[in-house]
């Protein structure tokens, strides 16, 4: 089991014949990845071939998901063009659209998310600024590097890509249900508490490892959340101690604001929720390890 | 990026939000003139993004040209709360002022949406109002495709209890300060106060915008918003380079791969300098996902090139782009700078954990630079930066 993507997911990319989807279009093929087909309006009706693998292109989401049945698009638009990607994902109403792309205005994200809000959620966002989601040994949509972990029985949920990989790697041993890396921007799709209710669901998910940083109340939310809502056991990253107030670090939402957002009050709010919170990521893994190794 | 009071006026005048006459100088003599054309007498106000102003001195009245450059003399060069006064605006004075508001929009990170703040409690910080009386701050969701129509306004007016013989008007202010947040990609815009003065008229009397560095592709405009001046020289060169670099104050210089890791990496040094004097990270710096030779050695020259650093510690999760390549981009990058005749005097400490590992680890080891030490582990990698860092 795993959640939101498996191995009968059939994965477009929208914005594939640009570099960077070029790139990450052909790890995922390598990864065992099902992609059907890229998107690009210019040049639908041609073929990419990524190593002996003829992928279709197709004018528009809505036209690839009619021919090829897909149900995961993954976007790796340029910022000024991601807003119209998404809402032409939205449209066709395509389960789950992960957003790879970093640097997005917030207008534009908060305009596609009340888009998706009055369109009734039927598109699941991941992102943006994200690094995606994998399903170890089954699918992997986004830049998650495929090699580092091997599928198991911890589900991870990380606003960072690169310390959703220093997890998976310090826990490959064990392996994973599903990894998402839901984003570090201030306006993100899939938050911290969708994907705690779906592993808390998934049968095959006996640990739930959350990592957070600075900025906003997501991780105070998913510590509420957790005291109310999941049995299995979870343990706890929170990046940014040293962090200074008023300065982004990197990510766009990573920004303590006066007295919030700090990660000492992340901290304190999933401690209080009966999560154990690790104060490295190793000692995290550790703490997960232990865990699992009593049950 | 967030803005100094003259500059969210001039934006704020620009979409028609009525705000006072007023002009920006850097010198005392300035003073003089700019208040002639006020009509002989001015408010003068230090230009410090920072709150707190008033009390600390930093806005005076003066009733004469002449006075105008006194209060300019003594403004100029002030400190405010750790922030020196370069600017000082010289405003039009108001008429009576007979009540103070607050109104904003700003982004609901919470629950994903737009917010309008209004209150008839002006004039103070509004943290405050929200804390000691919640009542009297009206906080209601703007959805960011439907925005703030006139009808609108008078919801969030109503809903603020505005008194009746100003709601119209400051319904009207709050649609032209919606069109400010939008036109400008804002990510907050605030009025405080804005002022009922005596002819009657509403009146934005100061303010603060910050805007969205991500819309900065389509707001060709707010380049001239950056202040040069202010910035840290180190992270005037790094944001030159387009490095994503803040500079701290500790000992220990970080270079990382990815915002989290290198978050975590500040937090991983500063637990190890709690054994080793206190010595603390130094700057934060992601140099991204795939990160070449060139990028690394841009890196390296900048962090190298902060005398409070003691120490250096590369801290690389390979991934897509795996050790093997981080390594041979760490050797080249040293080298890149030899040629550059900048000389490495600092101790290196590299950690390389993820794919090809150790391969990466091998490259290292058979490149021999004197001054590069591996540890395998990120805490024990932290834990010996921060021992050089202490022991220099």
């Amino acid at each position: 089991m795993a959640i939101f993507l498996n191995k009968d997911s059939k994965v477009i990319v929208q914005g594939m014949t640009g570099a960077t989807g070029m790139k990450h279009t052909k790890l995922m093929l390598a990864d065992g990845t099902n992609i059907v087909g890229g998107v690009n309006p210019r040049k639908a009706g041609t073929t990419v071939d990524f190593e002996g693998t003829e992928v279709p292109v197709f004018g528009s989401v809505a036209e690839a998901m009619e021919k090829t049945g897909a149900n995961v698009s993954v976007l790796f638009v340029p910022p000024a063009f991601a807003k119209a990607a998404v809402v032409e994902a939205i449209d066709a109403e395509i389960p789950l659209a992960v957003v790879i792309t970093e640097g997005i205005a917030v207008h534009d994200s908060a305009a596609f998310w009340a888009y998706a809000t009055a369109k009734g959620n039927k598109t699941r966002i991941i992102g943006p600024n994200c690094p995606g989601l994998i399903t170890p040994g089954q699918s992997n949509a986004g830049i998650i590097p495929g090699d580092i972990t091997k599928p198991g029985k911890i589900g991870l949920v990380s606003k960072s890509g690169t310390l959703t990989y220093q997890m998976m790697y310090e826990l490959r041993d064990i392996g994973f249900t599903s990894a998402v890396g839901i984003g570090g921007d201030p306006v993100i799709g899939t938050t911290h508490i969708d994907a705690l209710e779906a592993f808390e669901a998934d049968p095959d998910t006996e640990l739930i490892v959350m990592i957070g940083e600075i900025g906003g109340d997501a991780e105070e939310r998913a510590a509420d959340f957790i005291a109310k809502n999941v049995t299995k056991p979870v343990v706890g990253y929170v990046a940014g101690f040293t962090a200074p107030e008023g300065k982004t670090m990197g990510h766009a939402g990573a920004i303590v604001s006066g007295s919030s957002g700090t990660a000492q009050a992340k901290k304190e709010a999933l401690e209080a929720a009966g999560v154990k919170v690790g104060k490295t990521p190793t000692e995290t893994a550790k703490l997960a390890r232990e865990i699992l190794n009593a049950k | 990026m967030d803005l100094f009071e003259y500059q969210a006026r001039d934006l704020f005048a620009k979409h028609g939000v009525p705000v006072l006459a007023g002009e920006v100088i850097d010198t005392p003599e300035a003073a003089r003139e700019a208040t002639e054309r006020l009509g002989g007498k001015s408010v003068v106000k230090a230009q410090v993004k920072v709150g707190g102003r008033g009390k600390a001195g930093g806005v005076k009245l003066a009733a004469t040209p002449d006075e105008a450059v006194a209060r300019a003399t003594d403004i100029l060069g002030m400190d405010i709360k750790g922030h020196t006064v370069h600017k000082v605006m010289i405003a039009e004075t108001a008429p009576e002022i007979l009540e103070e508001y607050y109104v904003s929009y700003l982004l609901d990170r919470t629950n994903r949406t737009f917010l309008a703040m209004a209150s008839v409690a002006g004039g103070m910080d509004i943290e405050q109002v929200a804390e000691e009386t919640p009542e009297k701050l009206a906080k209601v969701p703007v959805n960011a495709n439907e925005g703030v129509t006139i009808e609108k306004a008078r919801e969030i007016v109503a809903l603020a209890q505005f008194p009746a013989e100003v709601a119209e008007k400051v319904a009207e202010v709050l649609v032209t300060l919606w069109a400010t947040f939008i036109a400008e990609d804002a990510l907050l815009v605030e009025v405080n106060p804005l002022a009922k003065v005596a002819n009657g008229d509403v009146i934005a009397l100061d303010g603060k915008v910050s805007l969205d560095e991500n819309a900065e592709f389509r707001q060709p405009g707010h380049e001239e918003f950056v202040d040069h001046a202010a910035a840290n020289p180190l992270e005037a060169a790094a944001k030159a380079k387009n490095l994503n670099y803040v500079k701290l104050d500790g000992e220990v210089g970080i270079i990382g791969n990815g915002a989290g890791l290198v978050m975590s990496t500040l937090d991983v040094v500063a637990y190890a300098g709690e054994n080793h004097g206190g010595v603390k990270p130094a700057n934060f710096l992601d140099i991204g996902g795939g990160a070449s030779a060139a990028v690394m050695a841009n890196g390296l020259e900048i962090i190298l090139g902060d005398p409070d650093v003691k120490s250096v510690f590369v801290n690389v999760f390979g991934g897509i782009t795996a050790c093997d390549e981080v390594a041979n981009g760490i050797v080249q990058a040293l080298q890149l700078l030899a040629d550059r005749g900048e000389a490495v005097t600092k101790p290196l400490v590299v950690r390389l954990d993820g794919n090809n590992a150790e391969l990466g680890r091998k490259i290292l080891s058979d490149a021999n630079h004197p001054l590069v030490q591996r540890v395998d582990t990120m805490d024990g990698a932290a834990d010996k930066a921060a021992e050089l860092a202490a022991a220099k």
